[in-house]
């Protein structure tokens, strides 16, 4: 099976992108004025992300798919509202994560947003404990764009009216050239935005109407950057089938009322280990200087013990300076605790600080 | 007169009396994006042709920076290193990495002139 383009490719061509091959698909890394300019344009004005790569799941039930549903993920689904979203995951017995996701109730049942690597799977693991009893579509004939940044708002109003008033996690059906597309109040970026279902036919012309009322194109270099200043993980990274939602520090997307009951898989061990506590936990991480600790770098505590590992690090365009998250012994994820990362076989002092780095309108985590 | 000189790991090379001066090239640049960190090497050290003498990092990732001849680093850019972005800005001029009082003279021959690292440049946009 070849490398699969999405309907955006000309447009991204166009925009002299330059393309690495991600999860299958020929992407855009960055376009011609670089992964800074567009981070920054993002965070200052509005940056447009091609992530059609993205699994879009529909699960079609009522009452019956809720209660299904409710076995598979931490949530409280029997009380999510029409359009309302919910951030989850996907995880096996053990409470290892397969996939974190975006699970927004619609009118004939669910869509769930699936990262682009796990999609398929993800889609086979769910169609056996559903049992076949629902219609699923991965559905390959819409795009995904989404729109990030102070300026999306007003932007996209202009093109899809009444978006502006969509309230942060929910979305609702609208209007584009006369064809039914899906908009919710969401992104991965730490900034205000929207992520559009759209079908692929539409999809460039919705896209060049953005940029013409203002938004640019940015990349997966600038996505990159842009939700790990925002302390957002990504799968593959941050989060793998190693890792639990407690490790992950991610106990917050989990319904209390569900832990109460504990009747969903992997509950055994997230109530185990939020009331034993865990040995490593996700934590963010400053180095003092200029290094940049990629993922793998290895973390040592101050009598040179190794008690950890990056699994993101770069360099963030908001922050001005290094910026990481990883895995550490618990007793030292204190904030401030300060750590050693070796770099090309040297260390450097680093120290763990609260996520996220980059918050609206003020900067955390700078030196 | 002073000649610039190039290698095939992109470095650039000039040459005034036993003193060089060494920088990456404008096509280093592009290929690696946003410069965002450089290290560079111990002033007094010595480097060997075709070492490593610096690293510099984009945003994606990290490259070696080698050294295209042998000698002592007498001196070293500290402004790329507190602002790496002088790099992309202006890579063959003002932000030259580090001078080197080089041992050989002969180990300059192997390497290109101008237009046969645009050359080479072009054929390998890797």
């Amino acid at each position: 099976m070849g490398t699969k383009k999405t309907s955006l490719y000309q447009l991204h061509q166009d925009c002299n992108a330059k393309f690495v091959e991600f999860a299958g698909y020929h992407m855009p890394i960055q376009y011609s004025e670089g992964i800074v300019e567009e981070h920054k344009f993002t965070r200052n004005h509005s940056g447009i992300f091609d992530v059609s790569h993205m699994g879009q799941l529909f699960i079609y039930g009522s009452d019956e798919l809720i209660k299904d549903l409710e076995k598979i993920f931490p949530l409280d689904l029997k009380n999510l509202k029409l359009n309302h979203s919910k951030y989850s995951f996907l995880m096996d017995k053990d409470a290892g994560i397969q996939d974190d996701l975006i699970i927004t109730k619609i009118d004939e049942g669910f869509l769930i947003i699936l990262n682009a690597a796990c999609k398929d799977n993800d889609f086979k693991i769910l169609k056996e404990l559903l049992k076949e009893k629902y219609k699923m579509v991965l559905d390959e004939n819409r795009s995904l764009i989404a729109i990030q940044g102070p300026k999306s708002s007003q932007i996209l109003n202009e093109v899809v009216d009444g978006v502006k008033d969509l309230n942060f996690m929910s979305g609702n059906w609208f209007l584009f050239d006369n064809q039914k597309v899906y908009i919710t109040r969401s992104g991965y970026t730490g900034e205000d935005g929207f992520e559009i279902s759209i079908l692929n036919n539409y999809a460039d012309k919705l896209t060049r109407e953005l940029i013409n009322k203002g938004s640019k194109l940015a990349g997966l270099g600038a996505r990159d950057t842009l939700r790990l200043e925002a302390g957002l993980c990504l799968y593959g990274h941050d989060l793998d089938k190693d890792k639990t939602p407690v490790e992950a520090n991610l106990k917050w997307a989990i319904s209390k009322e569900r832990i109460s009951k504990g009747d969903f898989i992997g509950s055994d061990i997230i109530i185990k280990q939020l009331n034993d506590g865990v040995s490593k936990i996700r934590v963010g991480i400053k180095p003092e200087g200029r290094i940049i600790a990629r993922e793998k770098t290895k973390i040592f505590n101050q009598s040179d013990v190794h008690i950890g590992e990056i699994t993101s690090g770069t360099f963030g365009p908001s922050v001005n300076g290094p910026v990481a998250m990883g895995y550490v012994e618990n007793e030292f994820s204190k904030k401030n605790t300060k750590v050693f990362l070796e770099v090309r076989g040297k260390k450097y002092a680093a120290n763990i600080c609260s996520l996220p780095f980059y918050k609206k309108s003020y900067v955390k985590g700078v030196n | 007169m002073s000649e610039v000189k190039y290698s095939k790991e992109h470095e650039w090379i000039k040459l005034e009396g036993d003193v060089a001066t060494i920088g990456i090239t404008k096509h280093a640049t592009e290929m690696l994006g946003d410069i965002v960190f450089a290290e560079l090497p111990e002033k007094g050290s010595s480097v060997e042709k075709d070492g490593t003498a610096g690293v510099v990092e984009s945003t994606k990732a990290a490259s070696d920076v080698y050294t295209p001849v042998s000698g002592e680093v007498v001196d070293t850019n500290q402004e790329i290193v507190d602002d790496p972005s002088k790099i992309n800005q202006d890579p063959e001029n003002s932000a030259w990495f580090f001078k080197l009082k080089i041992k050989d003279k002969s180990e300059m021959d192997s390497l290109m002139n101008k237009d046969d690292y645009d050359k080479f440049a072009k054929e390998n946009n890797t």
